[in-house]
C-alpha cells in the first residue's frame, strides 16, 4: 500500500493529519451481468493502490487460473468472494468494499445484476448516497438498467453516474455515448433522479476511471474518482429539521436521566426547544452529553446522548424533534413494499414493523397495485410476491412519528418481520399518511380469530372446568391463568360466582336456569375464543348436554373439558364456602351433588384427581398440555 | 453545521448497532479478544453507553496459549474499566493436552477456540455476541451482515442471510438461535490505527517493537513466550527486535522484524509494508475460501 510512500516515510504525523478530514461516501454500482461492475470495482481498488503485494500476487495466479481475460489481470477476481459464486462466475450477494484516496474513504455496494436479485439490490442501495449505474456501450440502456434506476429512484438516491463502460469495443464513439446518455435521461429524469452524470469509461484498460482518456479527447468531464471524491451529498441531511430516534434510555444514577440516538438529521444544541414523539411533550436541551465530553453543537451523523431541562416521559422508539418542525404521527399509510420473502405476502397478516428504534405490529391492505419494473406498468395484485414492489394501504397497533421516505429516509423506511420465522420480509417506505376519512376499508382485510390470536402469539381456546362445587375448579382455574399470564400469554377466566353476580345474576338455580347459565357463558367465551384469549371458565356445569353443547360452538380443539374430579365426601369436607352445611340443613335447594344430579365428562380432555394432585401440580399438567399442543407459539 | 469526518461517521454508527444490540436482545456479551480491534470495539462500548457503563460481561475464550502480555493486559483493562470478564477455558481440550505443537493449529483452533466460544455462548446463555470483524479483513467477510445469524448449533449459512435495510436491524430470533454482531464491518485496518491514535487508545505492548526471544519456523518468527514450545536439539532463541500485527495464540502469530516502537511508527511501518496482516495469521494458511468453511462451521 505505497500511495503518498514519501510524506509517509518522512513525515507520517503530518500525513495522518492530512488523513484526519476525509468524509465519507457510500455508493452502489448496479448493472447487468457482463457489464463489468466487478472490473470497474477491481480496477478503482487496484488503482487507489489499496492491493497488498500479497493480493496482487494472488490475483496474478488467479488470474490465470480461472480467469477471463488470458493472461491478464483480472480485476474481478478482486472482489468475487465467496466459493459458489467464484464456481458459477457471478456475484450473487451484496458485497462490500472500501477503498480511500486523499479525501474521501469510500464503501461500495456491489449488488447484483441478474433478475432474481431484487431484494440485494435494494439492500445495496438502501445506505447509499449514490449509485453508478452501468451500461455496456455496445447494448446501451436495456431492460436490467431501467429496473436497477427505478429501485434507485425509490430508495430516493437522487445522485446516479452513469457509468458507459466498454467504450473500447465501441471504438470510444462519442454520438454511441450520447445518443446512450439521451435515452437514459429521457427515462430517468421522471422519475425523480435529478442529478445525473455520464461518463465515458472502459473499467478493462482504465480509461476514464482515474486517469482522463487519451483515446476520448472530445469528452470534457471529470473521470470516475474525481466524480465520487468531490460530489456534494451530505448537506442535505443537515440542513433539515432536527430529528433523533431514542434508542436507549440511559440511567446510571437516579440523578442523570439521558435518551441516546443516532441523529439522522438537522442540528440540535443546548437550549433548543424540543418536542418528543408521539406524546408531543415539550422541553429544551439541558446537555449534549458524549464520553469525551459536552458538546455546544451535534449534527445528523453523530450517535449522542441528550438530558431535557424537564422531566418528561420518552422511552425507546420515541422521536426526540426540534418543537417548530416536528415530525407528523399517524398510525395509517400509503407505503411502497418491496417483497423479500420466498412466502408471498399476506394482506391482513400481522406482521411486525421496524422503523428507526420503533416496533410497532402492522397490517397490510391488498395491494392498490404492483409495478412491473421493467415497464413501470401498474398491474392489479392480490399479494406482493419474492422481489414484486407494490402500493398498499398499512395500519399499525399504534401511533408513531414518522415522514415521507422520499423527504426523510430515516423517518419513513422501515422492515417488515415474519412473527413467526422472525425472518425479514419485506421493506417498505412510506408515501403519506391516510386521513381518518380515508382509512383501510377492513371489510376486505380478514380480522379473523386467527389473525387475532396470532398476533398475540397464542391460539385461542377455552379450558371449561367441570366438577362439584368444592373441588378446587377455580383455584386450579387461578393457578394456570397466573402462569399463562407470566409466560405473557393473553387470558380471562369466566368464574362461576362472579358472572352470576352480573351477567347471571337475573337466573337463579332451577335446572332450565342452570341451562341458561351455561349457554350465556358458552356464547361468551365464543367471543373469547373469537377475540384470540385463552379462556379459563370455572363452573360446576353438572349437565353433559349443556357442556356438549359449549363444545359445539367452538371449532374443533378449541374446546378442552377439564374434569376436576373430587369425590363427594372430599368435596363436602372441604367445604371452603360453607355451602355443603347448609345444603345439608336444607337452606340450599338443588344443591348438586345433594339433590341435584352431577354428570361426569366421559370423554374429558385432562382430569385431574385433586386426591393425589396437588392444586400446583394440576397447574403445571394443564399448562403442559397447552404447550405440547401448540397452543403456545414460540413456547 | 460541520463536516464529519469518516471517522466521526464510522464511530456514531458503530455506536448505533453497539446500542441496538443492548436494547433488542436478552443477553448479549461482548467477545474480547485482546487485540487492536477489540480494543476499538470496546473503546466504542464505552462512549456508546456513556455515562452508564456497556450493559453487558466481555467475553475472552482463552486458549490457554495466548501470550501472558495479553492475558496481563486483559485484566487490568477490565479492572480499570471496571467491567464484568468472563474467561472462558475449555477444559476437556486442556484435560486433553490440546495445544497447537502437539495437534496442529487446524486441530487446537477448532477444539480450543472454535468449539470454547460454542461452550461458553451456551453457558451463559448468550443470545447475542459482538465480535470485531471487519469486512475488509478477508472475501467472505466482504458479504456477511452486520446482524449475522447463527442456528442453534451456531452454523453460519450465507445462503440464507436476512436482508439488511438502512440501520434498521432485525435482531428476533427463536430460542436457541443467537446472533453476531459486527460493530467494526465498514471499518478498514488503516481505520482503526489512526482511531487508537486519535483517541489515545491502549493496545498490548506486543503491538510496538522490542527485543524479543524468537525462533524460526517454517519461515515464520515465532516467540518463546514460555517453555511450552519444543526447541530443537541445540537451538537456542534468538533475541531480536520485533513486533507482532495481529495477536493470537503465540505458537500461531508470526513476529515481524521491527524497530518500530510508537504508534506513529507502527502506522507508518504498515503503511510502507506490503503484506496484508492476515499474513501474521497461520490459521489462514489454508487453502482459498477456508474462512467460509470455518464460518460455516461455528468459527467467529
Amino acid at each position: 500500500m505505497a500511495h503518498k510512500s514519501d510524506l509517509i516515510a518522512e513525515d507520517i504525523g503530518g500525513y495522518l493529519k492530512s488523513q484526519e478530514h476525509k468524509s465519507l461516501l457510500r455508493f452502489i454500482t448496479c448493472g447487468s451481468v457482463d457489464d463489468g461492475k466487478s472490473t470497474l470495482i477491481g480496477r478503482l481498488l487496484y488503482e487507489s493502490k489499496l492491493i497488498f503485494e500479497d493480493q496482487l500476487a494472488a490475483l496474478e495466479a488467479d488470474s490465470k487460473k480461472v480467469g477471463t481475460q488470458g493472461q491478464g489481470i483480472d480485476f474481478a477476481l478482486l472482489v468475487d468472494g465467496l466459493a459458489a459464486e467464484r464456481e458459477q462466475g457471478i456475484t450473487i450477494d451484496v458485497a462490500y468494499r472500501f477503498f480511500s484516496t486523499d479525501v474521501r474513504k469510500f464503501i461500495v455496494a456491489d449488488t447484483p445484476g441478474h433478475e432474481q436479485y431484487t431484494r440485494n439490490m435494494a439492500t445495496g442501495a438502501s445506505t447509499a448516497d449514490l449509485a453508478i449505474v452501468m451500461i455496456d456501450a455496445r447494448k446501451g440502456v436495456l431492460t436490467q438498467t431501467r429496473r436497477h434506476s427505478f429501485i434507485v429512484s425509490l430508495l430516493g438516491i437522487k445522485h446516479v453516474v452513469l457509468c458507459i463502460n466498454k467504450m473500447d469495443l465501441v471504438d470510444f464513439s462519442k454520438e454511441v455515448f450520447e445518443t446512450i446518455e439521451e435515452d437514459y435521461r429521457a427515462f430517468a429524469e421522471p422519475l425523480g433522479i435529478t442529478d445525473i452524470v455520464a461518463i465515458p469509461v472502459s473499467a478493462l484498460e482504465g480509461d476514464n476511471v482515474t486517469e482522463p482518456s487519451a483515446r476520448m479527447e472530445w469528452f470534457h468531464g471529470s473521470t470516475l474518482m474525481s466524480h465520487l471524491e468531490t460530489v456534494k451529498v451530505d448537506d442535505e441531511v443537515q440542513a433539515k429539521p432536527f430529528r433523533m430516534p431514542v434508542q436507549w434510555v440511559n440511567r446510571p444514577n437516579l440523578d442523570f436521566r439521558g435518551f441516546s440516538g443516532f441523529i439522522s438529521s438537522g442540528v440540535i444544541r443546548p437550549g433548543d426547544r424540543v418536542k418528543a414523539l408521539p406524546s408531543a411533550k415539550e422541553s429544551a436541551v439541558a446537555r449534549i452529553v458524549t464520553y469525551d465530553g459536552d458538546l455546544m453543537e451535534a449534527v445528523a451523523g453523530q450517535s449522542v446522548t441528550i438530558t431535557l431541562e424537564d422531566e418528561i416521559d420518552i422511552s425507546r422508539g420515541d422521536v426526540i424533534c426540534t418543537a417548530d418542525h416536528p415530525a407528523e404521527v399517524a398510525d395509517q399509510f400509503e407505503a411502497k413494499i418491496i417483497w423479500m420473502s420466498d412466502d408471498e405476502m399476506l394482506p391482513g397478516r400481522p406482521y411486525l414493523m421496524k422503523m428507526g428504534a420503533r416496533s410497532a405490529s402492522v397490517q397490510l391492505g391488498s395491494p392498490k397495485y404492483k409495478v412491473n419494473v421493467n415497464t413501470m406498468e401498474q398491474l392489479a395484485a392480490k399479494t406482493l410476491e419474492l422481489n414484486e414492489i407494490g402500493v398498499c394501504n398499512i395500519a399499525l397497533d399504534r401511533d408513531v412519528a414518522f415522514e415521507p421516505y422520499q423527504q426523510d429516509e430515516a423517518m419513513g423506511g422501515f422492515i417488515l418481520i415474519d412473527r413467526m420465522t422472525n425472518n425479514t420480509v419485506g421493506m417498505g417506505m412510506i408515501d403519506f399518511a391516510l386521513r381518518r376519512a380515508s382509512n383501510i376499508h377492513w371489510q376486505a382485510i380478514a380480522v379473523d380469530k386467527h389473525a387475532r390470536a396470532e398476533l398475540k402469539q397464542q391460539k385461542g381456546c377455552v379450558l371449561w372446568f367441570t366438577g362439584l362445587s368444592g373441588s378446587g375448579k377455580s383455584t386450579i382455574a387461578n393457578l394456570v391463568e397466573k402462569r399463562l399470564h407470566a409466560m405473557g400469554r393473553h387470558t380471562y377466566t369466566l368464574d362461576g360466582d362472579n358472572v352470576r353476580h352480573g351477567l347471571n345474576k337475573d337466573l337463579g338455580f332451577t335446572d332450565a336456569d342452570r341451562v341458561e347459565n351455561i349457554r350465556r357463558v358458552s356464547e361468551v367465551s365464543r367471543l373469547m375464543v373469537d377475540a384470540g384469549l385463552i379462556t379459563m371458565v370455572s363452573f360446576i356445569s353438572p349437565f353433559r348436554s349443556e357442556r356438549r353443547m359449549a363444545r359445539s360452538l367452538l371449532d374443533e380443539k378449541e374446546f378442552m373439558e377439564i374434569y376436576v374430579d373430587t369425590p363427594l365426601e372430599v368435596a363436602e369436607t372441604r367445604d371452603p364456602k360453607g355451602l355443603y352445611k347448609k345444603a345439608r340443613r336444607g337452606e340450599i335447594k338443588n344443591f348438586t351433588g345433594l339433590d341435584s344430579p352431577y354428570e361426569p365428562p366421559e370423554n374429558a380432555e385432562i382430569r385431574i384427581d385433586t386426591v393425589d394432585m396437588t392444586a400446583e401440580r394440576a397447574a403445571d399438567s394443564i399448562i403442559a398440555y397447552l404447550s405440547s399442543h401448540g397452543y403456545l407459539a414460540g413456547d | 453545521m460541520q463536516d464529519l469526518t469518516h471517522l466521526q461517521r464510522l464511530e456514531a454508527e458503530s455506536i448505533q448497532i453497539i446500542r441496538e444490540v443492548a436494547a433488542e436482545c436478552d443477553n448479549p456479551v461482548m467477545l474480547y479478544s485482546i487485540g487492536k480491534d477489540s480494543a476499538v470495539m470496546l473503546h466504542l462500548a464505552m462512549k456508546a453507553f456513556y455515562p452508564s457503563k456497556p450493559p453487558f460481561p466481555l467475553l475472552h475464550v482463552d486458549t490457554t496459549w495466548k501470550f501472558r502480555e495479553m492475558i496481563t493486559f486483559r485484566d487490568n483493562i477490565a479492572k480499570d474499566l471496571g467491567l464484568d470478564l468472563i474467561v472462558h477455558i475449555n477444559e476437556e481440550g486442556v484435560s486433553q493436552g490440546v495445544g497447537p505443537f502437539s495437534h496442529g493449529s487446524a486441530l487446537h483452533t477448532d477444539i480450543m477456540k472454535t468449539q470454547a466460544l460454542k461452550q461458553a455462548l451456551d453457558k451463559y446463555g448468550f443470545d447475542a455476541a459482538f465480535g470485531g470483524a471487519r469486512r475488509d479483513e478477508e472475501k467472505s467477510r466482504a458479504k456477511e451482515r452486520v446482524f449475522s445469524f447463527r442456528s442453534a448449533q451456531h452454523r453460519w449459512d450465507p445462503k440464507s442471510q436476512r436482508p439488511e435495510l438502512w440501520n434498521v436491524y432485525n435482531a428476533k430470533k427463536a430460542k436457541g438461535e443467537s446472533i453476531r454482531v459486527f460493530p467494526l464491518s465498514n471499518w478498514t485496518e488503516l481505520d482503526i490505527w489512526q482511531y487508537i491514535y486519535l483517541q489515545k487508545i491502549p493496545i498490548v505492548p506486543l503491538y510496538y517493537a522490542g527485543v524479543r526471544p524468537v525462533v524460526e519456523r517454517d519461515g515464520t518468527l515465532i516467540m518463546v513466550d514460555d517453555d511450552r514450545i519444543p526447541l530443537h536439539e541445540g537451538e537456542k532463541p534468538m533475541m531480536k527486535s520485533v513486533r507482532f500485527r495481529t495477536l493470537g495464540c503465540y505458537p500461531l502469530t508470526g513476529a515481524i522484524e521491527s524497530e518500530a516502537s510508537t504508534l506513529l511508527e507502527i502506522i507508518q511501518e504498515m503503511l510502507l509494508t506490503t503484506t496484508s496482516e492476515r499474513q501474521g495469521r497461520v490459521i489462514d494458511h489454508d487453502a482459498t475460501a477456508s474462512m467460509e468453511k470455518k464460518k460455516q462451521e461455528g468459527y467467529f
